[in-house]
């Protein structure tokens, strides 16, 4: 609907363009962006050898102000239906200062200071922050830019687009049935790959990490609609539970490993239980509380915890009693001699990668199979609408503590696994950024989309981590994918519900938008 | 078949009511009412807009606590229950009360067969030994998983969904919306049936499915039926029983014939002239609804 008037006004507006009040408006800006800056940009006080000294920057403040100008014209344009000449223009700058950008991080990559250095020279700013920032938000304006011409030749609208979008999510999730058992195939031979070295194992089995804490908390978010903003707390649980266990009383993984599960799943259900009755946001707050709370319980309670000293020689993990160690204690065996293979440090991570795949595998199974079952369709009957669950009979404080409780448990799960894999643990891996990324990742994926998951860690956890040259701004990156998923997808990637049970073998694709078929 | 004009004595009835009174803060919502409803009867609870009736249900079905009162059920096998004394999904879940709501609450993002499965919540639960044997893909739970289908596919055929079975329960036309909630609160097999506005935003066509799916119900299911409904000429033609309430207090109790020519029946609805506490355009509207013909209304 708002497209049609959209384009309407587009058609209406073509060829007239009230010029007069598009400029007063981009002088407006511009002059709230002198006045913004000439103060706060404009002047630098500076520490030099004998006191302190003012240093003008008038060159950005110019800078900024022509920013501004172009900026709200070129929003102006788009308001008013003018797309193209924001695309002509803008979009081969915004390109050419998207290639700069690139130059400087591919030189920064390389260690090239100097070129680096001269490049950033011709940026219009000093500061490389601001000017990423810049290039983010004109990259935006120009995408919608040419999304505008797009659409008005085009003329597709909103639901169309959606449509179209779950289309292409149910098919990805139908080729899944397929493209699953190919993907498992391909995780279970990747270790040996030949492209594969250390390094990229390492990567994966965190990536494969926060898969499975992606897959535990999808049940908690994704399928019982339960906004948990303190995931970490359970994962904090189980890698003390395991840490403390295996240090302590000198158990092996294997053992505490359901104890861990065990630990985090009560902390689920202790939570849960005076948290049953808020909703929405005021879940979300007191979730986040709760992370915050353990984590600062761990940082304290410094008998138990040594607190921010954290856990030391965490028990590695042993193949069936085999450890991994290059020189076994007298009268044992350990994995390499055991087998009668050379000793390789590379084998406990081959191993790592295995334990967290087949865990991971467990999360996934269990999520695809308690969806199937009375629980799992009542926690998505509690996410649509608790009230009516209450009124067939459904109990919706224990619906809610189970969930809880098993999204809590692998959590734990995970949680025991990241303490034998590091070998040492503090509160510091623990803080809400975590809970915020897991999160971020079910989101990514669309909640409730088990291959949304797998596709969101890579993106999210997988990418960065190649970058690492890029650290400073992978928050940004973060955020910056984050808004734009927000805006072209509200739903995630790969939003797709689909039914646990059918009447009808599956029709087609589109059974439930082609209204015709049924009368 | 149809009451008499006095009010059913206790002992006989499915539901009694006793002395219910309901307060928000100042406000009396229902003021010591009492009535009875009888098994395999359709008993209509009528009365202008705000009269309290949702309210009523509200208490029965245990989402409101009431302020005073005895709401008692007699269970053909567990005797007498008091409903107020019951938590709310309890109510639901042993004594065998359904409901459906005035503003539609399906489960929008499932599918209609997934719907009447989650009715079935209770039940599945058990066959499923806790979810516990169900992980494991156990012969039982796949047998009652059939039979749950099975239930689900007898009551699509009654209101003609099956071609429907799968589609998301949100994008269905409104009237489809309405009759699978209605099948939905069956699935859970109710001794009492609770309905708030079924007819509402019907066309007549769908309004007369209405009455025969209701009557179906009532006389193939030999349960209780409690019916709030505007539409008169649905509650004329299918109620056996009718009780009108005006600003939370019951002024009338009897079956349609005797309610339809009861005086306190006819000021309220009509607003005679000494009733200046009515404003002239709800009188007017409900003086229109007596008449018979169904027509739209804006439900709150
Ligand atoms: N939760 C509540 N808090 C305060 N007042 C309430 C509440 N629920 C109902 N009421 C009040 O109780 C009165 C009766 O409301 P009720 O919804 O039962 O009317 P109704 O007979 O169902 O009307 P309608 O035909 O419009 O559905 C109204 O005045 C309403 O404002
Ligand atoms: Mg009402």
């Amino acid at each position: 609907m708002a497209e049609i008037t959209a384009n309407s006004r587009l058609a209406a507006a073509k060829g007239r363009l009230d010029t007069v009040a598009m400029l007063k408006e981009a002088g407006l800006t511009a002059l709230v962006m002198f006045a913004l800056t000439v103060g706060l940009v404009g002047f630098e006080v500076r520490d030099i050898p004998g006191g302190l000294a003012l240093f003008t920057r008038f060159d950005d403040v110019a800078v900024a102000v022509l920013l501004g100008f172009f900026g709200r014209m070129a929003l102006f344009l788009l308001r008013e239906g003018h797309p193209r000449p924001v695309a002509i223009i803008g979009g081969p700058l915004v390109l050419l200062l998207v290639l700069v950008l690139a130059a400087d991080v591919w030189f920064t990559g390389a260690g090239d200071v100097a070129a680096s250095e001269s490049i950033r020279s011709w940026l219009p700013f000093n500061s490389i922050i601001v000017v990423w920032v810049i290039a983010i938000i004109s990259v935006f304006i120009a995408a919608r830019a040419i999304l505008a011409i797009r659409r008005a030749s085009s003329t597709v609208t909103v639901e169309e687009r959606e449509a179209r979008a779950d289309h292409v999510a149910a098919q990805v999730q139908k080729i899944g049935r397929y493209v699953g058992p190919a993907l498992l195939a391909f995780a279970l031979l990747y270790p040996f790959l030949p492209f594969v070295n250390r390094q990229l194992l390492d990567i994966s089995v965190l990536v494969v990490t926060y898969m499975m804490l992606g897959w535990g908390l999808n049940i908690v978010v994704g399928l019982a609609g339960l906004l948990d903003l303190g995931y970490v707390a359970f994962y904090a649980v189980g890698a003390y539970s395991y840490a403390l266990l295996g240090t302590k009383l000198d158990m092996s993984f294997w053992v505490c490993l359901p104890f861990a599960g065990f630990m985090a799943a009560t902390a689920g259900v202790i939570l849960g239980f005076p948290v049953l009755r808020l909703r929405g946001d005021y879940l979300a707050i007191v979730t986040l509380g709760f992370g915050e709370m353990i984590r600062v319980i761990l940082l304290n309670w410094y008998d138990v915890t040594r607190g921010p000293d954290g856990i030391s020689n965490i028990p590695r993990p042993s193949f069936f009693g085999l450890p991994f160690t290059r020189r076994p204690p007298e009268g044992t065996e350990s994995f390499h001699t055991f087998f009668g293979l050379e000793y390789t440090p590379v084998d406990r991570l081959i191993f790592l990668y295995y334990l967290i795949l087949a865990m991971a595998m467990i999360t996934n199974l269990f999520t695809m199979r308690i969806r199937k079952l009375p629980v799992g369709r009542a926690w998505e009957a509690l996410r649509e609408d608790e009230t009516a669950c209450r009124s067939l009979g459904v109990n919706p404080t224990n619906t809610k503590l189970t969930a809880f409780g098993i999204g809590a448990m692998f959590g734990g799960f995970a949680g025991s696994f990241f303490a034998t894999r590091q070998g040492f643990i503090s509160p510091e891996s623990f803080t809400f950024i975590e809970s915020a990324v897991i999160l971020a990742i079910v989101v990514l994926g669309g909640f409730g989309s088990q291959l949304g998951v797998i596709v969101a860690a890579i993106l999210l956890i997988g990418l960065p981590e190649f970058f690492r040259e890029l650290q400073q701004y992978r928050m940004l990156a973060f955020g910056a994918a984050m808004v734009l998923i927000m805006v072209w997808r509200p739903a995630g990637l790969l939003a797709h519900r689909e039914p646990t049970i059918r009447l009808h073998p599956r029709s087609g694709p589109a059974d439930k938008t082609a209204p015709q078929s049924a009368e | 078949m149809s009451a008499q004009a006095a009010p059913l004595a206790a002992e006989q009835a499915l539901l009694s009511v006793e002395h219910l009174t309901m307060r928000f803060g100042g406000l009396v919502a229902i003021d010591d009412v009492s009535f009875a409803a009888r098994d395999r009867e359709i008993t209509a609870i009528i009365g202008p807009n705000g009269a309290g009736k949702t309210t009523v249900f509200n208490c029965l079905t245990g989402f409101y606590k009431p302020t005073v009162g005895r709401l008692g059920l007699s269970h053909p096998q567990k005797g007498v229950m008091l409903l107020e004394q019951m938590e709310g999904f309890r109510i639901a879940q042993q004594a065998g009360v359904a409901r459906t709501f005035q503003n539609i609450r399906l489960f929008a993002k499932m599918t209609v067969l997934e719907n009447l499965i989650v009715a079935q919540h209770n039940h599945l639960m058990r066959a499923s030994g806790y979810t516990v044997l169900g992980l494991f893909g156990l012969g039982v739970y796949r047998h009652a998983e059939k039979d749950a289908v099975d239930k689900a596919r007898y009551w699509l055929d009654r209101i003609h969904l099956t071609d429907k079975a799968d589609w998301d329960a949100g994008n269905l036309p409104y009237g489809d919306q309405r009759r699978l909630e209605i099948a939905r609160a069956m699935c859970i097999d109710p001794i009492l049936l609770c309905l708030d506005e079924p007819a509402a935003g019907l066309n007549p066509r769908e309004s007369h499915e209405l009455n025969e799916l209701l009557q179906f119900i009532r006389d193939e299911h030999k349960i209780g039926v409690l019916l709030i409904e505007h539409d008169m000429s649905v509650v004329m033609e299918i109620s056996d029983h009718i009780i009108v309430l005006d600003y939370g207090r019951k002024i009338s109790d009897g079956d349609p014939d005797f309610v339809r020519n009861d005086p306190n029946v006819i000021r309220a609805y009509l607003g005679e002239e000494e009733e200046e506490e009515l404003p002239p355009e709800v009188a007017q509207d409900l003086s229109s609804r007596t008449d018979g013909g169904p027509e739209g209304r804006d439900d709150s």
